[in-house]
């Protein structure tokens, strides 16, 4: 009577598209391999970042900061301590989650934009500490030639690693996206006092929906110093904190898989037309603008409403 | 069960509910009538928590309520459905009650178990009580304004509650919901020994179905007694009923 959570098609195609995704490397040059790399990494933090504002509602402005937490914390593990590889990439998403609940706990009392901007405002202190404090975090020169065991010593190596860290991770966030959890993430984003009357506790339900976003952005933290071996402030920089926010509006908030496209459309983009024109993101302000008219599901939204079947959410309206 | 003893809730310099007296027993129907802008349904975010008190006592089986959050208070046992169509916009019909469901189950943390095989027997039940049965894979934003009102009150059956209460439950509807709906509140209150507190502007309904009537005028509770003593009482004449 319902739905399965995955079709098996569904599964198959997934797992085509990967089984093509782990042989590109064989055929591309490195240039390439980076680049889908970076996307990989890219549409993970979106990812991240669209459980919480797309199916949970939150004005999470300050996204980067975890993310960069994540990257600065398996950084400085591999570089300052002679800790094994595992505790850093362990540790680094829980710190990222740390931070989240931290910076969360004062957020979630406020609503909306208050949210977004008290969490601009302590995401941005993050920033500016590890931006000054040369003796620990190199300041804004970053840390550079971070040592990587022995398996991702390539970039093939990394690029699989990251591959297969990323599938993980969004199954893994379709499994929450469609738990009791996620649902009444969701349920909340919708109507928050009604979901209090209902006898959900709003705020500690948002508090650990923020703890799963910036855990997971922690992740994406770890796979871009395994895809760059160095990490730098611009990670922190509420400029990030933007474009991956616009990657999900790109791709569609209430959509499961929109940002990743998102992310692929915004990082081509830089990398593309970022080779002509500094102005790179002229084009993306434009695309935005267009697509606010034109999509303002997203370019996914847009998609999956075209091929949903007809009639079986339209009707009746206007009856009474 | 109920008990709300001079309660007070100033906005700024307004007097929304002043000096409000309710008394709801056990298993009985109790309405709550007075003109648009009495203060029904601030006294109803009183007791359900979505607003603060400023002064007085709210009890609920005897214990003070005025201080605790919604959510709290729906654990007590006390659902509500609202004026104004307010429910889960975004989600299907069946997800809408099953958030509801899934909350009293203490099931709302649940990370990685899929939520499509949880409680669905109980939702299920639910839809079919209230005869949404059909509808259930509909997104709520799809549906007709009566069956959303109708879902609010699906919603708040979630919950298991034992006092249910009712803001204006057939406030838009067409003559002949209004009819279907009242039938369904009735026939709810005696299968599940609902206690019912509910306002509502339809005169015919609230004294045809109501045990007790609490009238509110700016504010001020100007009684509570049966249908009959009400319809005879000449302040309320006066304030209200011969108004009309």
């Amino acid at each position: 009577m319902f739905k399965k959570l995955v079709s098996a098609p569904g599964i198959g195609i997934g797992l085509l598209f990967f089984v093509v995704l782990l042989a590109l490397p064989s055929f591309l040059p490195r240039f390439f391999v980076y680049i889908l790399g970076l996307i990989y990494v890219t549409s993970l933090l979106a990812m991240s970042l669209n459980l919480l504002v797309g199916h949970g509602g939150l004005f999470q402005f300050h996204h980067a900061v975890f993310y960069g937490v994540g990257a600065y914390t398996l950084a400085l593990i591999l570089v300052k301590t002679s800790l094994p590889t595992w505790v850093g990439f362990l540790a680094a998403p829980i710190a990222a989650a740390l931070f989240g609940v931290g910076i969360g706990w004062f957020c979630v009392r406020l609503t909306q934009l208050y949210f977004g901007m008290l969490q601009i405002s302590l995401g941005s202190l993050v920033w500016a500490i590890v931006y000054r404090w040369y003796k620990f975090t190199g300041g804004d020169d970053g840390i550079h030639g971070i040592p990587m065991p022995g398996f991702l010593s390539t970039l093939n190596q990394s690029y699989y690693f990251i591959l297969v860290v990323m599938a993980v991770s969004l199954v893994l966030l379709y499994l929450i996206l469609k738990s009791p959890f996620g649902s009444t993430l969701q349920a909340i984003r919708d109507n928050p006092q009604r979901c209090a009357a209902v006898g959900v506790n709003v705020k500690r339900h948002q508090l650990r929906a923020i703890a799963v976003g910036t855990f997971f952005a922690g992740i994406a933290g770890v796979l871009f110093v395994v895809l760059e071996r160095s990490v730098f402030p611009d990670l922190l920089f509420w400029v990030l904190s933007l474009e991956i926010f616009i990657m999900c509006l790109l791709g569609g908030w209430f959509t499961f898989a929109g940002p990743v496209l998102g992310a692929a459309i915004t990082v081509s983009l830089r990398t593309f037309v970022g080779k002509y024109t500094e102005y790179w993101t002229l084009i993306l302000g434009v695309l935005l603008i267009l697509l606010i008219f034109f999509l303002p599901e997203g370019v996914m939204g847009y998609f999956t409403n075209l091929f949903k079947p007809k009639g079986k959410e339209t009707g009746e309206r206007g009856k009474a | 069960m109920l008990q709300v003893e001079g309660v007070v809730k100033c906005f700024d310099d307004f007097m929304a509910v002043n000096e409000a007296r309710l008394t709801v027993q056990k298993g009985e129907i109790v309405a709550v009538i007075g003109p648009n802008g009495a203060g029904k349904t601030t006294l109803f975010n009183l007791i359900t928590g979505h607003l603060r008190r400023d002064r007085g006592q709210i009890l609920f089986k005897g214990e003070d309520i005025s201080q605790l959050p919604p959510h709290v208070i729906c654990r007590r046992g006390i659902g509500r459905s609202f004026q104004i169509v307010n429910v889960f916009h975004r989600l299907t019909v069946f997800e809408n009650v099953q958030v509801a469901v899934l909350s009293r189950q203490g099931k709302s943390d649940t990370l990685f178990r899929p939520a499509g095989s949880l409680a669905v027997a109980e939702t299920r039940r639910i839809l079919e009580s209230v005869g949404l049965i059909g509808k259930e894979r509909r997104v709520v934003g799809s549906l007709s304004h009566g069956d959303q009102k109708i879902l609010e009150i699906a919603i708040a059956l979630g919950n298991e509650p034992e006092l249910l209460i009712l803001d204006e439950p057939t406030a838009g509807m067409s003559p002949e919901e209004t009819f279907a709906t009242i039938e369904l509140i009735l026939q709810l209150a005696r299968t599940r020994g609902l206690t019912i507190l509910f306002c509502e502007h339809d005169m015919d309904i609230v004294f045809s179905i109501s045990r007790s009537i609490m009238v509110m005028h700016q504010g001020r509770t100007l009684l509570q007694a049966e249908p009959e003593e009400v319809r005879r009482n000449p302040e309320v004449q006066t304030a209200y009923l011969g108004g009309e």
